[in-house]
């Protein structure tokens, strides 16, 4: 007899869809089928159940080969490296639960390091911008239930959130939404035709790192001010259409992902975006919100705030919170050659950091966490393979609109393994031994 | 005035933070004390003497105390931060945050600069013969005051974020300059003699920007009004009057809505 756990969560993206259902063998072993989840989400839970899982710590050897080691060898590597290094870097976190963190910046506390997540190349300048200019946001059940101006600004959701258009955005009949994507209008602004563009009530092919510029020329269509003939690729009569589509509505929403987070203008984009929504809340109700990619990216952000008052890339090593990416960032840091190990945690820097920066891990004392290989394991002196959060251990994670959700085991670890949490854990004991910081 | 010479005698692994080089941590102190400063490699902590030899003789207020940085110092972090008085001559390039939140004094740096040099500075003078990195006289993170006062002068190039959340004080570039100069700016004046990208200017409230050169793409939020004749750092010459930023909220001042001002040599 096999048994369908039902409300199990996603561990995939920010959508944190919670609505799965998962069918498991009797001995609650093996994950044998998994319901309503989109592809990559229905791959993650098939994926805990791969044959080639490496399920013990591996130490490169000289030759590059890789050794299996015991959980209590690679405990004491990672103890004495983070231990032993003047300024280490822990960087990752964003797809592990919120109690794995905060163990872990513990750790970085005791050991004086510099605490970042991937919101670092992700959507930290989103937070950047809000910490400029506030940010006027809501939930998504918010959106289901009474949006009906919806903007994707350089974000693809047909591919990247596959189940959030159909669960918040643009098909549910919510409350006052009725008629599904019928009582919407939905607006695409993205330098290129996309599968979230095709359906789209009005498309705006913006050029390439002129998002800045629409953007302000929105705000400066509100104000009824004066506009040059061309913004940016679109004429002006499109652009005071558009600002008049946005205030015609009774509740908007801009969402936005990479395509103006990690493009010419950055942070400015964003607080640009930020803007405009406030400004739009002079006629109509307008919130904003980000795109977040990892499924507890948010949840990083909120326990670093909590614990240490910023939401990502924070020096601890002089004893006391800094934070100023450009300066305290994983990827200037190691381009620029300041610190000296790498603890990599549930990301994956190997294969989303300029080569500069993966080089830099490869030839510092390295230790990568993560179930799966990747090319931060291949890259790192050690790998710690655990067990998968929203799998095999449930735990805390943040939605991408703030709200938390307790993700839920559905299937026991391969015997043996360890979870994030048990390793950081045991981490933390021999790092406070090490350093002489009562237990 | 005294002069103490800090001449480097090894190079650290990490980044060296020296925040306590600067006259207001000198002066009144002997060869001795100074060497006994900390400096800081990361979380460990170490005293000044073990990685430079100082020489000289600290004025008795810092007002009276110059020193002089032999040697190259592309790997120290915090020159001068927070300095009040006195003079700082740096013979080679400077990291990060040379002159962050300086309030009087001057800085010189014979090289090149890192980002955020003059970091929410308050008076004083920052010259520099060489380039500037981003964030050059802007707020830090998360702070809405930036440049409050004082003069920046740079012989090269800056890069981009350029005074933003300027409030006050004088930003000279001799070269080109890269993306967002001015962003959020609510006074002060910035000085271009070369090329500028885009956006310059954008959301600036008050404040003046001059660019010698030109502008590739210029925002949407500038508004031509006329053209006049203005003499700027010596040189006196055409220049195109831009106001805006339309897109941002503007001050009243006797009936008339205040904007920045962008001038355009022609």
């Amino acid at each position: 007899m096999t048994k369908t756990i039902t409300d199990v969560i996603c561990p995939f993206c920010g959508t944190l869809c919670d609505d799965i259902e998962v069918t498991v063998s009797d001995d609650g072993k093996k994950i044998l089928e998994v319901f309503n989840a989109c592809a990559i989400g229905n791959e993650k839970f098939h994926h805990a159940m791969a044959k080639d899982r490496p399920v013990r710590p591996r130490m490169q050897q000289a030759d590059g080969t890789y050794k299996e080691v015991s959980y209590d060898e690679a405990v004491e590597y990672t103890a004495q490296m983070l231990a032993n290094a003047k300024k280490p870097l822990m960087y990752g976190w964003s797809s592990t639960n919120c109690e794995a963190q905060s163990i872990g910046h513990e750790i970085a506390e005791a050991v004086g390091a510099v605490v970042d997540n991937t919101a670092a190349v992700c959507h930290g300048t989103t937070l950047i911008a809000v910490q400029d200019v506030g940010i006027p946001s809501c939930t998504l059940g918010e959106i289901k239930n009474r949006a009906d101006r919806i903007l994707f600004w350089g974000c693809n959701p047909a591919h990247a959130h596959p189940r959030h258009m159909s669960r918040y955005s643009i098909f549910p009949r919510g409350f006052f939404t009725g008629k599904g994507s019928q009582s919407r209008k939905l607006i695409v602004v993205d330098p290129r035709h996309s599968d979230t563009s095709k359906l789209a009530d009005v498309y705006y092919q913006v050029e390439q790192g002129r998002d800045y510029e629409l953007l302000q020329a929105f705000r400066t269509a509100l104000k009824g001010e004066w506009l040059p003939d061309v913004v940016a690729g679109i004429p002006k009569e499109r652009i005071y259409e558009g600002a008049e589509l946005m205030k015609s509505g009774r509740f908007g929403i801009i969402f936005f992902g990479m395509g103006v987070t990690q493009t010419l203008g950055k942070n400015h984009n964003i607080d640009a975006a930020i803007s405009l929504t406030k400004d739009l809340n002079e006629y109509t109700k307008f919130s904003i919100m980000p795109m977040r990619g990892h499924y507890n990216v948010t949840g990083s952000g909120e326990v670093l705030a909590w614990q240490f008052g910023f939401p990502y890339s924070v020096d601890l090593s002089r004893g006391y919170a800094r934070y100023n990416p450009g300066d305290t960032s994983s990827i200037d840091l190691l381009i620029r050659g300041e610190v000296d190990s790498v603890f990599t945690i549930a990301s994956d820097p190997g294969a989303h950091f300029p080569i500069s920066a993966v080089k830099r891990i490869a030839s510092l004392p390295s230790v990568a966490v993560d179930p799966h290989i990747t090319p931060t394991t291949e890259v790192s002196k050690l790998h710690v393979p655990v067990a998968f959060v929203g799998i095999e251990v449930g735990g805390n994670a943040y939605r991408m609109d703030n709200v938390p959700i307790d993700t839920r085991k559905v299937v026991d670890p391969p015997e043996g393994v360890l979870t994030d949490e048990q390793f950081l854990e045991r981490v933390l004991i021999r790092v406070k031994e090490l350093k002489g910081v009562k237990a | 005035m005294n002069t103490v010479t800090l001449t480097p005698k090894k190079q650290s692994d990490l980044y060296l933070e020296v925040n306590n080089i600067t006259p207001d941590m000198f002066a009144g102190k002997s060869t001795e004390q100074i060497a006994a400063l900390p400096v800081y490699v990361g979380n460990t902590e170490h005293p000044l003497g073990e990685f430079f030899t100082v020489t000289g003789a600290a004025g008795a207020s810092a007002a009276e105390t110059r020193i002089v940085i032999k040697g190259d110092s592309s790997r120290l972090k915090y020159i001068g931060m927070k300095m009040t008085a006195g003079e700082i001559e740096v013979e080679g390039s400077a990291d990060q945050y040379v002159g962050g939140w300086m309030a009087g004094g001057k800085i010189h740096v014979q090289g090149n600069v890192q980002a955020f040099a003059g970091v929410g500075m308050r008076g004083g003078e920052l010259l520099v013969d060489g380039n500037a990195g981003d964030y050059l006289g802007a707020a830090y993170r998360g702070d809405w005051r930036g440049m409050q006062g004082g003069k920046i002068y740079i012989k090269g190039n800056a890069g981009s974020d350029l005074g933003y959340f300027m409030n006050g004080g004088t930003i000279v570039v001799d070269g080109d300059v890269d993306v967002f100069v001015g962003t959020h700016a609510e006074g002060g004046t910035i000085i271009i003699k070369g090329n500028a990208k885009s956006k310059v200017g954008g959301q600036m409230v008050q404040g003046e920007i001059y660019v010698f050169g030109t502008i590739d793409v210029m925002l949407p939020g500038y508004i031509y009004r006329q053209e006049l004749e203005k003499e700027v750092e010596g040189m006196k010459g055409k220049f195109a009057l831009f106001e805006g930023d339309t897109a941002e909220r503007h001050p009243k001042r006797k009936g008339q809505l205040q904007y920045a001002k962008l001038y355009l040599k022609q």
